[in-house]
C-alpha cells in the first residue's frame, strides 16, 4: 500500500516537473549575454514610450539573427504592448520587403545597391560586422592581401609557402552552409559556392578549437570570438579590431542595414524601434551579440 | 490474505451468542468491503496509470511518426525524389541550391559497415572471454568497465576524438587534415562495443551447459566448443547485439560531429564526410526555407532508416524464439 501511495506520488512528481519543463519554453528563447544587457536600456525605454502598441514587422538577412533578436528582446521588455516580429529569409527578401512594403523593416548584411537606392529605398545601418582571418599559431604568415584570402579558399593557392608562409598544405575549416559569418566571409572574398572546404564546423568555438588545432589550417570566425589559441591575420596590412571595423580600413567587413521605403508614414512603433536600435543603449546589445556597434 | 483473516474469526464464533456474533459479522462485513473497495480503487487506479504510461509512449512515437512525414515530405516534393535521394550533391544555400544526399545516405552506410567491420569482433570476442573464458576475478573488473564504457556520453566520445584521434590520423596516415571517415568509425566502433558485449555475453551464457559438455566430452578443445558449438548456439541472441549495435551507429550524431568534418563529399575513407545525423544537425540552426524543409527530409529517410533496422530486430528475435 505504502509501495503504492509512493508510486502515485511520484508520477505527480514526474508530472509536475513536466509542466515546469513546458512553461520553461514558452518563455522567449535568447542568450543569457542578451539578457543581463537588456534592463539598462530596456529602464530608459519604458520612461519616454509607456503607451507604445502595434506591431513592427522586420525580416530578411539571416546573418543578423543575433543582434536583431537582442534588439527585439530588449525591446518588447521595454514595451510589452508592442509585437515586433522578425522573419529570417535572407537579404533580398529583407530588401524586396521593404520595397513593396511587406515588410516594415527590411533586414541587409549588404549595403544596398545603386540601383535599389534609387527605387525609393533608405539604408540604415545600425551595426557592423567584422570577419577576422583565423591561422593556427605554428603558422608564420601574418598578412594576406583580399586576393590572397581568396586563392587560399578556392584551392588555388594550395600551399602556405605560396603567401610567405612555411611549407604546408593549406586547409580550409569553415561554418555550415546558412552560418550568417560563412555568408559574410564568402560574400565579401568574392568566394560564393567555390570554397574547398576541408572541415565544416556549425560554431564559432568549433572552428577556432579546429584551427587551433591543425597547423595546416585557416578559417574564419566573428572578431569578438577570436582569442589567444589562434593568430588572427591582418589583411592588407591592416588589424582585426573593433576600430579598425569602425574606421572602415580593415576590408572583411560588412554593414548590417534596417532597409525601409522612403514615403511611406511609418508607424509610433517602428519608428521607436529604429531608434532604439540606433540609440547608444544598443550597443552593448550589438558587441554581446558578436558584432560591433557604430563608432 | 485477507481471505484468512476474515475466516478464521468466523470459524470460532460457534461460542459466542448470536447479537455478538450479528455484530462481529457485521463490523468484519463493513472492514471487509471497504477494503475491497479500497483495494479495487487502488487497482483500478494503477491500471489506469499504467495505461495512461503505456499509451504515452505510444502517443509519443506516432506523434513524431506523422511529424516526421508532415514535415519531411514537402521538400522531398518540392526536389524531386530521384533528385533527393540519388543527388551527389549537397549545396544547401547556394545560389543555385543543390540537395542530393547521395553521400550523407553512402556516407551513414560504409561508416556503419566500418564501425560493425572493427566493432563486432572485438565485441563478440571480449563476450567469450567474459561468458566463457575469463576467470570471475577478471571477469568482475572488465565487465563493469564494458558498462562503463556504455555509460559515457556521446559528446565526451566526439572530445577524445577530436582532440586525441583527430590529430593521431594526421601523423599516422600523413593528412592534411585529420577529419575523416576512418576516424569516425573508430569512434563509432567503441560506441558500439557496449551493447554488442552485453547483449552476446547474456547469450553465451544462455546456451545450455549440456551442449558444451557433449562437445568437450567428444574431445574438442576449449576453443573448438566456444566457436563451434557455443556461439553457433547463441547466433540469434549476437545477431541482436549486432543490430542494436548498428542502430546505434546509424543514429549518433554528436561524436561524428566533432571527428568527421562535416563536408558534404562522396564517402572516403581519407576524405571529410557528412552522416544523416550530421547533416541535420549542423545546419539545422539557421536553416530556413527550403534548405530547412530539406532537413526535415533528411530526417525522415533516417527514420526509415532505423524503423527498418528495428524491424530487423524484431525479425531476428523472433526467429530465435522459434528456434529455443
Amino acid at each position: 500500500m505504502k509501495k503504492i501511495i509512493a508510486m502515485v506520488l511520484s508520477l505527480c512528481l514526474a508530472g509536475a516537473l513536466l509542466t515546469a519543463c513546458g512553461s520553461q519554453t514558452t518563455e522567449p528563447a535568447g542568450d543569457t549575454a542578451e539578457a543581463t544587457a537588456a534592463p539598462t536600456a530596456a529602464a530608459e525605454e519604458q520612461e519616454e514610450a509607456a503607451a507604445l502598441s502595434g506591431t513592427v514587422t522586420t525580416g530578411g538577412s539571416t546573418s543578423v539573427e543575433k543582434v536583431v533578436g537582442a534588439f527585439i528582446e530588449a525591446f518588447m521588455q521595454a514595451n510589452p504592448d508592442v509585437d515586433v516580429t522578425y522573419d529570417p529569409t535572407g537579404s533580398s527578401a529583407g530588401i524586396t520587403g521593404a520595397s513593396e512594403e511587406t515588410l516594415d523593416i527590411g533586414l541587409s548584411s549588404r549595403a544596398l545597391k545603386d540601383e535599389e537606392a534609387q527605387s525609393g529605398l533608405t539604408g540604415t545601418t545600425f551595426a557592423l560586422d567584422g570577419i577576422a582571418i583565423i591561422v593556427n599559431n605554428e603558422n608564420t604568415v601574418e598578412d594576406l592581401t583580399l586576393e590572397q584570402i581568396k586563392g587560399l579558399a578556392t584551392g588555388e593557392i594550395s600551399n602556405w609557402s605560396e603567401v610567405g608562409g612555411p611549407d604546408a598544405p593549406v586547409v580550409l575549416i569553415g561554418r555550415e552552409a546558412g552560418s550568417g559569418t560563412r555568408d559574410g566571409f564568402e560574400s565579401i572574398v568574392d568566394v560564393e559556392d567555390v570554397c574547398k572546404y576541408e572541415q565544416e564546423l556549425n560554431s564559432t568555438g568549433g572552428v577556432i578549437a579546429a584551427v587551433a588545432s591543425n597547423p595546416n589550417a585557416f578559417g574564419y570566425a566573428s572578431l569578438s570570438a577570436v582569442e589567444d589559441t589562434v593568430k588572427a591575420v591582418t589583411v592588407g596590412g591592416v588589424a582585426a579590431t573593433e576600430e579598425t571595423v569602425q574606421d572602415g580600413t580593415y576590408q572583411i567587413q560588412r554593414p548590417f542595414v534596417f532597409v525601409t521605403k522612403d514615403g511611406v508614414e511609418q508607424s509610433e512603433a517602428v519608428k521607436a524601434f529604429m531608434e532604439f536600435a540606433l540609440s547608444a543603449d544598443a550597443a552593448d546589445l550589438i558587441r554581446n551579440a558578436g558584432a560591433v556597434p557604430l563608432a | 490474505m485477507d481471505m484468512e483473516q476474515v475466516k478464521k474469526p468466523l470459524g470460532g464464533t460457534v461460542l459466542q451468542t448470536a447479537h455478538e456474533t450479528q455484530e462481529k459479522v457485521n463490523n468484519e462485513a463493513t472492514t471487509r468491503s471497504m477494503r475491497k473497495i479500497l483495494r479495487d480503487g487502488v487497482e483500478k487506479v494503477m491500471n489506469g496509470v499504467f495505461f495512461a504510461c503505456g499509451m504515452m509512449a505510444i502517443m509519443a512515437v506516432l506523434l513524431i511518426t506523422g511529424y516526421m512525414v508532415v514535415a519531411g515530405l514537402p521538400a522531398i516534393g518540392e526536389i524531386g525524389v530521384t533528385e533527393f535521394l540519388f543527388g551527389t550533391q549537397w549545396a544547401s544555400t547556394a545560389a543555385e541550391p543543390k540537395f542530393g544526399i547521395l553521400p550523407f545516405i553512402l556516407t551513414s552506410v560504409w561508416g556503419t559497415l566500418g564501425a560493425i567491420l572493427i566493432g563486432v569482433p572485438v565485441g563478440l570476442l571480449t563476450a567469450v572471454f567474459l561468458a566463457k573464458v575469463a576467470s570471475p576475478e577478471v571477469a568482475a573488473v572488465v565487465r563493469p568497465a564494458v558498462e562503463l564504457l556504455a555509460g559515457i556520453p556521446s559528446v565526451v566520445y566526439g572530445l577524445i576524438g577530436m582532440m586525441v584521434l583527430v590529430p593521431a590520423m594526421m601523423d599516422i596516415f600523413n593528412l592534411n587534415n585529420g577529419t575523416c571517415l576512418l576516424a569516425a568509425i573508430l569512434v563509432l566502433a567503441i560506441m558500439i562495443l557496449p551493447s554488442i558485449i552485453s547483449v552476446s555475453e547474456t547469450a553465451l551464457r544462455a546456451v545450455p551447459r549440456e551442449y558444451e559438455e557433449a562437445s568437450l566430452a567428444l574431445g574438442a578443445t576449449k576453443i573448438e566448443t566456444i566457436f563451434k558449438v557455443s556461439i553457433p548456439a547463441a547466433k540469434s541472441g549476437i545477431v541482436a547485439g549486432v543490430v542494436l549495435g548498428v542502430g546505434r551507429a546509424i543514429g549518433e550524431a554528436m561524436a561524428v560531429m566533432m571527428v568527421a568534418g562535416n563536408v558534404a563529399n562522396m564517402p572516403g575513407l581519407f576524405k571529410s564526410v557528412t552522416f544523416l545525423t550530421t547533416a541535420v544537425a549542423k545546419e539545422m540552426s539557421y536553416a530556413s526555407g527550403l534548405q530547412r524543409q530539406a532537413l526535415f527530409s533528411i530526417a525522415l529517410v533516417l527514420f526509415i532508416f532505423i524503423m527498418i533496422i528495428n524491424a530487423l530486430l524484431n525479425f531476428v528475435l523472433k526467429k530465435g524464439d522459434k528456434h529455443d
